[in-house]
């Protein structure tokens, strides 16, 4: 551990006291867990509305709904440095629009209103966004770069949310030029543990496609994600940047690596009504990927990686991880073990005096009396 | 389980050195270099079919080895002029003229730099976005090497990946002119095309093709048609609509003589700074279709018939 403290750079370090929102979120969790294995971090607190779904050793959870003079006081209190904004609803099967609308829209503002001021302690925000900013279009280019705007305007609500909460952050940079604000456009994610639209397209025994539509489509790994929201606390500049795998592969060749069956079943004209009608046959896409799945995405991942970040995974092998998981998920079925956050056990794990630290960490335990 | 999706340091830490670079925290991210930008670019992995612009090789080579194989050496003999002017490395900017309800001319040019070039090279044909959205099309067209007419598109083609690139400034005005109007070039657009070469400090080859005109002549439009299909026109050719959609292949053994003109660099007229230009990108587009008309009637003067040449 001393090791690696020390190639860190001072910026690096100043990063000591993070807040994350949307704790109970898979990204919420999956970032508190990947923080507290940092030393120099002195404190890790998520805030969601719902308990946590992953088991953390030393992140504190704080039960608030998005109120901003309960976050505000919770930032000032504990002197919050960084805070790690993770909880965009990015798929519109995840959340109810209305609900999707208060935590995208709403949900940011009291966040960032929580940051504001000039006394405030906070000097750092990153802001998980989704490359379901730019849309998917037919004039679109090939790759889409961080200073594009998507050509047309948004078609679904979850996608004018994400531009609203994105209009919110720049502003909120803007007017506080104090606070490095990261912003990362995440693509579609894959992975065997995260549950998206594509995963869950990819699960079925055949992928539905739109007649006649190859699409290119570019994905990035759950495991990267993490690594970006980390690399960003630490190390990146202010600014936004694009995250997604190098590689852009098309939707048959992406099938054809899990080992499925493509099934062009949605027309090409009338999809919308098509796709309504699978839904109530309980095969669900979300309406803004329906456009994806007729002319794709693809993302220029560089200015990310000009930062210093490398990708564990290109796109072709995060899919391949997927595929590995699909085949392997049968055998392993009820071998993993659900966490369900108890109150009374975490708190007495994080406070009682008959908690004995060292066992945890016996390497740093010293021997007593020799 | 949760041990192994924590995720380990040993991954993304970035050497002190570069992060020491990002600044203070009031400054916008600094773009890096546009050299550092191209090393950057993923790097090609072999057990793919697909590139990432969606370009097949087994398609491609498929149609290659077929349909543009007979075309080009059969049907319309194709003779090319010039060839040297193409460069065999570094981006360039193939300019040309544009004609036929399907246009026959792009498959041939890039079968030519592939039949004759010393270092036959793949071409990137620049096409209306409207492919991408019709059935069908959009699944063939980028396998076979097309990319919508996108500058961003260009740029990254040019600039980024250093290849060849192809562009009919005259667009879907070239394709749908009537017959009576043969060999007369169309306006130019706004001249983005040089724009697009000028900051991607690329080569301007202009290209003059003749024989495409009269391969497949257009006699007439049926804008009826046009709206109940949704296409960008429907014409009535010698052999369309009469022998239904594969009409559209019904081309006459006209004989095609491809001239690639001697290039033109951008560099040495300024390069990046002056695209911001807008009367010399002006200038130099109307310059470069005078060349191609210019090239375009000398071949026409010499040539003895519309189909043997």
């Amino acid at each position: 551990m001393a090791g690696l403290t020390e190639l860190a750079s001072p910026e690096d370090t100043a990063t000591r006291r993070v807040l994350v929102t949307g704790l109970s979120t898979y990204w919420g969790g999956r970032l508190a867990q990947a923080l507290e294995s940092f030393e120099h971090i002195d404190a890790i607190i998520g805030v969601d509305n719902e308990a946590p779904t992953r088991e953390l050793e030393r992140t504190e959870y704080v039960k608030v709904s998005n109120q901003h003079s309960l976050l505000e006081r919770i930032v000032r209190a504990a002197e919050i440095d960084t805070v790690i904004d993770t909880r965009l609803v990015v798929n519109s099967l995840m959340a109810p629009p209305r609900l999707a609308h208060e935590n995208n829209v709403i949900g940011t503002m009291n966040i960032l209103a929580a940051c504001t001021g000039s006394d405030s302690p906070v000097r750092k925000v990153v802001f998980k966004s989704s490359t379901h900013y730019y849309g998917a279009e037919q004039d679109d280019p090939a790759f889409f770069t961080e200073e594009m705007s998507r050509p047309h305007p948004p078609r679904t609500g979850l996608e004018r949310d994400i531009l609203e909460a994105e209009e919110a952050v720049s502003e909120f940079a803007q007017r506080n030029p104090s606070v490095a604000v990261t912003v990362l456009r995440c693509a579609n994610v894959l992975g065997p543990d995260v549950d998206t639209a594509f995963t869950r397209m990819l699960r079925l025994p055949a992928v539905p496609m739109v007649l006649g539509f190859d699409p290119r489509l570019q994905f990035v790994h759950e495991d990267d994600v993490v690594h970006a929201l980390e690399h960003a606390a630490f190390h990146v500049t202010p600014g936004i940047y694009n995250l997604a795998a190098d590689g852009v592969l098309a939707l048959s060749e992406v099938i054809d690596l899990v080992g499925k069956v493509p099934l062009p079943i949605l027309p090409p004209w009338g999809t919308g009504a098509a796709t309504g009608l699978l839904r109530r046959l309980g095969f669900r896409i979300p309406d803004e990927v329906v456009n994806q799945l007729r002319f794709g995405r693809g993302i220029d991942n560089r200015l990310f990686k000009a930062t210093g970040f490398t990708y564990g995974y290109t796109t072709r092998e995060t899919v391949i991880k997927l595929s590995e998981h699909l085949r392997l998920a049968p055998v392993m079925r009820g071998t993993d073990q659900e966490y369900t956050y108890e109150r009374e056990v975490e708190e007495f794990l994080r406070w009682s005096p008959h908690v004995r630290r060292s066992r945890e960490h016996p390497e740093d335990a010293e021997p007593l009396g020799f | 389980m949760a041990d192994e999706h924590r995720t380990s340091l040993a991954g993304p830490v970035v050497p002190a050195e570069d992060a020491g670079e990002a600044g203070g925290p009031e400054q916008l991210p600094e773009r890096r270099p546009a050299e550092v930008m191209r090393e950057l670019l993923p790097a090609i992995e072999p057990e793919r079919r697909l590139n990432d612009w969606g370009r097949s090789e087994r398609v491609e080579g498929f149609m290659d080895r077929t349909l543009v194989e007979f075309f080009y050496r059969y049907w319309f003999r194709v003779e090319v002029e010039g060839i040297e002017n193409v460069p065999s490395e570094s981006g360039a900017l193939l300019v040309s003229n544009h004609a036929g309800a399907l246009p026959p001319d792009a498959a041939m040019i890039g079968k030519a730099i592939r039949e004759e070039h010393p270092t036959p090279r793949p071409l990137y044909i620049t096409v209306e976005h409207f492919f991408k959205g019709y059935p069908g099309f959009s699944m063939l067209i980028p396998k076979t090497g097309c990319v919508a007419a996108h500058p961003a598109n260009v740029h990254r083609l040019l600039y980024d990946e250093r290849q060849l690139v192809l562009v009919f400034p005259e667009g879907r005005k070239g394709t749908e002119k009537l017959y009576r109007d043969r060999y007369r070039l169309r306006r130019f657009g706004r001249g983005g095309f040089v724009e697009a070469a000028m900051r991607a400090e690329a080569q301007l080859v202009p290209t003059c093709v003749v024989g495409a005109e009269e391969s497949a002549p257009i006699f007439g439009h049926m804008n009826a048609m046009k709206r109940l299909t949704g296409l960008l026109y429907f014409p009535i050719t010698p052999t369309f609509p009469w022998l239904g959609p594969f009409g559209m292949l019904g081309y006459l053994p006209a004989k095609f003589k491809i001239r690639f003109l001697e290039p033109i660099d951008t560099v040495e007229l300024g390069g990046a700074e002056a695209a911001e230009d807008k009367a010399l990108v002006q200038t130099l587009s109307q310059e470069i279709r005078a060349q191609i008309q210019e090239s375009l009637h000398e071949m026409l003067a010499r040539r003895k018939s519309v189909w043997l040449g």
